[in-house]
């Protein structure tokens, strides 16, 4: 095979395995950092993690019961400045929770009197001044629960 | 193409380039679930219209109950353990069409999550052994393998140790179908589990005691699911599998649409002793023996149609 030959399949390989990659750093991002201080309440199971740039926003819908205690993670990579989150009620748009107004915590622990499907609204903040070359990081939403 | 142009230097300059936007729209991870977002560079200056477009565009995602947490709630009301409820795990070799095997790991692992919860330590090996044949039949690399199942055998005594690793292998499961734009997949193995999991709660229910039944109150929790499962499904509308339980979800919803829930404004109130917020509400519901028995009848119609 020729050089161009193995530069061309190198290439093509490439692109095929980077954004595997990527999303398996953003695996193991969520496992490690995020599943993990959801300790004592039990990881759900479920995944949700993307690739955000800043700037970009993501909302997660889900059903909260009653007689459960519960912790939201919501964990940006170490590139991301502090990543802004709110807890909504669907009905109506009321803001329940806003991490802006706790020092970006990145956790919140609540319970329910009668159970709620919510919204979780979460923004990758543009630093100021820089919005020329946006960062690129994984951003995980993360449930665990345990009995009241 | 013309072959000097194949061999000169400018094609490479443009393979490179090519791959290079290829490579920055690839890069843009796990697809959002619902509505889509634009597709947006992750590096260079930014135009005010692509701001504007950032600013604006946002990844949708819907979260169903997973296994575990399904097989939770239904314990959490007060549920005792009966294993004629389960899908036998003799079933396994039914399943043939990818549909029946992304229903059935879903099946399996609420089973597998029921029977843990219930310190109910040969069923939860059986049980592990049966997921695992439906996930290994998907082709969801590593979800539940070997080393999982003998680390199920070792911790079989520890029910936080057994937790963990059930959370784990859906975890990984979710992962790697999403990390494959097995999107719809990913939803009907849920829609599967969270089936179970109501048939399961509902055939534990004396119909003759509906009032004050937290079980009960569980059941008609799932209402306010049902729109999520509903979005989740039609964010995959090139999915067959996904789209033909969707007809199902809908067909359940419309039985679901007649019970009342009453819900007042919620209040965030946070003790600043332990730092945790009770969202207090005051809610009512109004479920009659006739639509319990209606969706009673749909959800055993639905799940024998799944496990046969």
């Amino acid at each position: 095979m020729t050089k161009k030959g193995i530069l061309f399949i190198s290439l093509v390989a490439c692109m095929i395995t980077l954004p595997m990659a990527m999303n398996a750093q953003c695996k193991q991002f969520a496992k490690n950092t995020c599943k993990a201080g959801l300790e004592p309440y039990q990881h759900d199971g479920n995944y949700h993690a993307a690739l955000l740039i800043e700037g970009e926003e993501a909302e997660l819908y889900k059903t909260f019961y009653s007689d459960r205690e519960y912790r939201i993670g919501v964990c940006g990579a170490n590139n991301l400045t502090a990543v802004e989150f709110k807890v909504v009620d669907t009905r109506n748009g009321k803001v329940l929770y806003d991490n802006s107004l706790n020092d970006f915590d990145w956790k919140w622990d609540f319970n329910l009197e009668s159970s709620q499907q919510l919204k979780i609204m979460v923004k990758v903040p543009v630093p100021d001044g820089n919005v020329d070359e946006p960062e690129e990081g994984c951003v995980a939403i993360m449930f665990g629960s345990k009995d009241d | 193409m013309n072959r000097n142009l194949l061999l000169s230097g400018r094609f490479f300059l443009l393979l490179f380039v090519m791959l290079g936007i290829i490579l920055t729209g690839c890069n843009r991870g796990a697809k959002s679930e619902g509505e889509g977002s634009g597709e947006f560079e992750a590096s260079g200056t930014l135009d005010a219209e692509t701001q504007e477009q950032l600013n604006t565009a946002k990844r949708i995602f819907y979260s169903l109950p997973s296994p575990l947490e399904t097989a939770m709630l239904i314990k959490n009301a007060g549920a005792e353990y009966n294993e004629e409820l389960m899908n036998p795990t003799s079933n396994t070799s039914k399943y043939i069409t990818s549909k029946s095997k992304a229903l059935n790991l879903g099946i399996y692992s609420t089973d597998l999550s029921y029977a843990s919860l219930f310190d109910q330590s040969q069923a939860t090996l059986d049980y592990i052994g049966a997921a695992k044949e439906m996930a290994d039949g998907l082709n969801i690399l590593d979800a539940i393998d070997e080393e999982t199942v003998t680390q199920l055998e070792e911790q079989i005594n520890n029910r936080d140790a057994i937790i963990d690793i059930i959370s784990e292998t859906l975890m990984n499961s979710s992962s790697f179908l999403k990390e494959n734009d097995l999107e719809g997949t990913a939803s009907v193995i849920l829609v599967g589990g969270w089936v179970e999991g109501l048939y399961i709660a509902i055939n534990l229910v004396d119909e003759h005691e509906l009032e004050g039944n937290k079980l009960v109150e569980r059941i008609v929790d799932q209402k306010l699911s049902i729109d999520i499962m509903v979005s989740l499904l039609e964010a995959s509308p090139e999915d067959q599998d996904a789209q033909a339980v969707l007809e199902d979800v809908k067909a359940l919803k419309t039985i679901f649409d007649k019970i009342t829930i009453n819900q007042g404004e919620v209040t965030a109130v946070e003790d600043p002793e332990t730092n945790v917020t009770t969202l207090k509400s005051e809610s009512s519901f109004k479920i009659t023996h006739r639509i319990f028995t209606e969706l009673k009848t749909k959800v055993i119609e639905l799940r024998s149609s799944y496990i046969s």
